[in-house]
């Protein structure tokens, strides 16, 4: 069986611009896909290709088998889509325009678009000019998740709630998977992605940089040691272990940075000092993002998320 | 004062952003003030030549429903008459634009807000979109002067013609202002200050056409002032005086609305609508329909009252033309067959079909705006195919410009068959005979929007073209050729007359083929924001 989402070699370009740059994309039936990368890297522009909106200039690409740019209308009928910004009409209500996008997408789940406009505390009455960034959100949101479709996709969801909205979205985002619907979860929110996916995709610059489940891409990584010993170690001495990155000293705690497959090791050299504390964190996403990201940045490649205006 | 405070860099970024666009307006404007008069001035080398020319003009009731009465009997006067309403109706529109775009557009889309945190005065963005609109309007009358100095006329005249632009341009900024106080929307605050303008226009038509005290009726119009000033004529150039008192108070009212008001809200509060969708939102035209409908309803309002008012004037076009052979002359002028009230009507229904084609370019430019705004990113990531979204607006577009010749017909057939033997019979016949030159020109906004979607709004100026061609080119001396490239050239004569079948059915052709050339370019290509 085919994946539900399967790019390769996408290129894209607009004017002088390049936004995406051979990018590749799998995403697997009933997994949350986190799509991350910076603001510009070609996430909306690949989102936009996968819908159908704009057509690529090169490479392939098959959303549930088929070709988004011919075949758009139908393939629409299986997914729900909530737009990184979303606009609304003015003069038209949130309630109306969740009703709206419901029915064209073949009917709305009254229960359910009631039990939603609660969880994300919404007022259905308000015009769309009144709403907040995201208010504006929610709408989009309430419309995408009360729909029956086996394929969300979802540009920064989150990039407008506050942190308790955000906690629904992601209670929202758990039984969506439970329920064994896909999700390509773009953002450049680490965390929210840390969470809800199953396996990420890291893109820059508009191409996939590194691909694979959070544990594939962990070991790539360093994790942080952070111990208070009772015979403290210089921290020039401690940055000579094989297998530490990076040492420093956070007053009387020492912080190191070490790789993944020598944290046993590390952890025996600091027993033989006599350990008062120790916290030892996998990396997080913030940190294995920039691990991707410290080496290469090159400030004269800049790259168009959106068509500008 | 810090309520001003920001007021000079508010206004360099509106010139800003509006230079070029400002320029080539004025420019446009200056230029037609002055072919017309260089033309005319060719066309009547001497002041005999020029008084029998100006004898038909007195007399016609369809010029003077347009374009007011003429100021005086000469070359000049005849060649200032039709910029005289011309030009105060395209300053008036550039002020309102240029008030509205740096006030409520601005608010309305949130970039004020930006703005407003800054050291920046409540009062700054009215101010400098008054000055920028003041200014623009100055520059206009001053040019517009000056150039038709240069065809060697008499100064005051020249002077005055300038003043009757400044008139009407200061007066509208001054309504404009108003008119952003009072809805939270740009669309709202666009159909106060326009339908404040067509009242305006239709009062002084209705007064310039009716006989005795009717006349008077005028000075409730400031486009009325605006042609009162009458250049090459009475020369009033005193009526700058009541137009800028009416300026400022227009404004000091505005200012004291300005203080009642929160920034991104109107004077009338947005109340809470319906938490769910009415059973018609459920299909793309449905949702056309609902984006659509209120403008619709107040064009369908303005044309039932202009249907009416033009109508009533068929009782006094046979008392005003003074004799057969005036009445002789005016035919052939106008190219128009049938009794004297046939050709004024035929005349009448024209230009108004040129407001409906406003009207239908207005309405397909929806396309554009849900694109950029991102609102059709929405729809089109649903089930509904680019051919059903466009289809919906382009459906809007052509049966609401139908439905308003209709409106327009039978508003003007019922109000004239009461005071002559003209009536519904001849002038819905008549006004649907445009419809194919109003639809060549949604066809052709369709086409841009397709083709080369930034820049779909060119619609409008194809449009300005067109209405330059038929009032200018033959004074000018263009062409056939040239002149056909409107479609309005090839309507033919209603009523009284015969319709250009060929032309009527070409233009028809025209308008399918170019539509559907829009509607598959759009299929090809990517939304653009």
């Amino acid at each position: 069986m085919a994946h539900v989402i399967e790019a390769t070699g996408l290129i894209k370009k607009f004017g002088a611009t390049t936004a995406l740059d051979g990018l590749d994309l799998t995403v697997h039936e009933g997994e949350v896909h986190g799509f991350l990368g910076p603001n510009g890297a070609g996430k909306s522009t690949t989102i936009r290709v996968l819908l159908g909106l704009i057509r690529s200039d090169g490479g392939t690409v098959t959303l549930l088998g088929q070709d988004p740019w011919k075949h758009a209308t139908e393939l629409h009928r299986q997914l729900a889509y909530v737009p990184g910004d979303v606009v609304l009409w003015p003069n038209l209500t949130g309630g109306e325009v969740i009703d709206l996008l419901g029915r064209l997408r073949g009917g709305i789940d009254a229960g359910k678009r009631d039990k939603l406009l609660e969880a994300f505390e919404l007022d259905p009455t308000k015009q769309g000019r009144s709403y907040s960034k995201g208010n504006r959100q929610k709408v989009a949101l309430v419309a995408a998740l009360a729909s029956d479709v086996p394929l969300l996709v979802l540009d920064e969801p989150t990039s407008g709630l506050d942190p308790l909205m955000e906690k629904v979205f992601q209670e929202h985002l758990t039984q969506v998977r439970a329920e064994g619907r896909t999700v390509l979860l773009s953002s450049h929110i680490l965390s929210e992605v840390e969470t809800a996916a199953d396996r990420v995709s890291i893109v820059r610059a508009g191409r996939i940089v590194d691909s694979g489940t959070l544990t594939d891409l962990r070991h790539l990584t360093r994790t942080s040691v952070t111990a208070t010993l009772t015979r403290p170690v210089a921290q020039t001495e401690a940055a000579q272990w094989p297998g530490v990155d990076a040492a420093r000293q956070d007053r009387e705690r020492l912080v190191l940075s070490v790789e993944s497959s020598a944290v046993g090791d590390v952890l025996q050299r600091l027993g033989s000092h006599g350990i008062e504390a120790l916290i030892c964190q996998p990396p997080t996403l913030e940190e294995l993002f920039l691990s991707q990201y410290r080496d290469a940045i090159d400030p004269g490649q800049k790259v168009e998320e959106e068509v500008s205006a | 004062m810090t309520s001003l405070a920001g007021t000079g860099p508010l206004l360099r970024l509106a010139w800003r952003r509006d230079r070029w666009i400002i320029l080539a307006s004025v420019l446009a404007l200056v230029a037609t003030a002055y072919g017309s008069m260089a033309a005319t001035l060719d066309l009547y080398p001497t002041d005999a030549e020029a008084a029998a020319g100006a004898a038909v003009m007195v007399d016609n009731p369809s010029l003077t429903a347009l374009y007011g009465p003429l100021p005086s009997a000469t070359a000049a006067g005849i060649g200032v008459l039709k910029t005289v309403m011309m030009g105060s109706l395209f300053t008036a529109f550039l002020a309102f634009a240029i008030v509205r775009r740096h006030t409520r557009t601005e608010e309305e889309d949130g970039r004020f807000e930006l703005v407003a945190a800054g050291v920046v005065g409540r009062r700054a963005p009215l101010a400098a979109a008054v000055a920028l609109a003041s200014l623009t309007v100055l520059m206009t009358g001053l040019l517009s002067a000056l150039s038709l100095l240069g065809t060697g006329v008499d100064a005051t005249g020249s002077f005055a013609l300038g003043a009757v632009e400044v008139v009407a341009g200061l007066v509208m900024t001054g309504i404009t202002a108003i008119a952003v106080q009072l809805t939270s929307t740009t669309r709202g605050a666009g159909g106060i200050a326009i339908g404040a303008l067509g009242l305006a226009f239709v009062v002084r038509a209705a007064a310039d056409t009716s006989t005795g005290g009717g006349r008077d009726l005028a000075w409730f119009s400031f486009l009325g002032w605006a042609q009162k000033v009458s250049p090459f004529g009475a020369n009033r150039l005193w009526l700058l005086l009541p137009a800028v008192a009416a300026t400022a108070v227009l404004l000091v009212v505005a200012d004291l609305l300005l203080h009642r008001r929160d920034v991104g809200s109107g004077l009338w509060a947005a109340r809470p609508g319906p938490a769910h969708a009415s059973v018609g939102l459920a299909s793309p035209l449905g949702l056309a329909w609902r984006l659509q409908r209120g403008s619709l309803i107040g064009w369908t309002i303005g044309y039932a009252v202009v249907g009416l008012a033009v109508g009533n004037i068929a009782k006094s076009v046979d008392q005003i033309a003074s004799s057969p052979d005036v009445e002789d002359m005016l035919r052939k002028m106008s190219g128009g067959q049938g009794s004297l009230v046939d050709v004024f009507f035929g005349t009448e229904l024209r230009f108004l079909a040129i407001g409906v084609a406003a009207y239908g370019i207005a309405t397909a430019l929806r396309l554009r705006s849900e694109e950029s705004a991102g609102r059709a990113e929405i729809v089109l990531a649903t089930p509904v195919s680019r051919w059903q979204w466009l289809g919906s607006h382009a459906l809007i577009a052509v049966l609401g410009t139908l439905w308003l010749l209709v409106v327009v017909g039978v508003s003007a057939g019922l109000s004239a068959g009461a005071v002559s033997s003209t009536g519904v019979g001849d002038l819905l016949p008549a006004a649907l005979a445009t419809a194919p030159a109003v639809l060549v020109c949604v066809g052709l906004t369709i086409l841009l929007f397709g083709l080369l979607p930034r820049w779909s709004t060119f619609g409008w100026g194809l449009l300005a073209v067109f209405v330059l061609l038929g009032e200018l080119g033959a004074l000018l001396g263009l062409p056939d050729w040239a002149m056909g490239l409107s479609p309005f050239d090839h309507l033919g004569s209603l009523p009284g007359g015969d319709a250009n079948a060929a032309g009527l059915v070409a233009l028809v052709l025209v308008a399918l083929a170019i539509g559907a050339a829009g509607f598959t370019t759009f299929r090809r290509r990517d939304l653009v924001t």
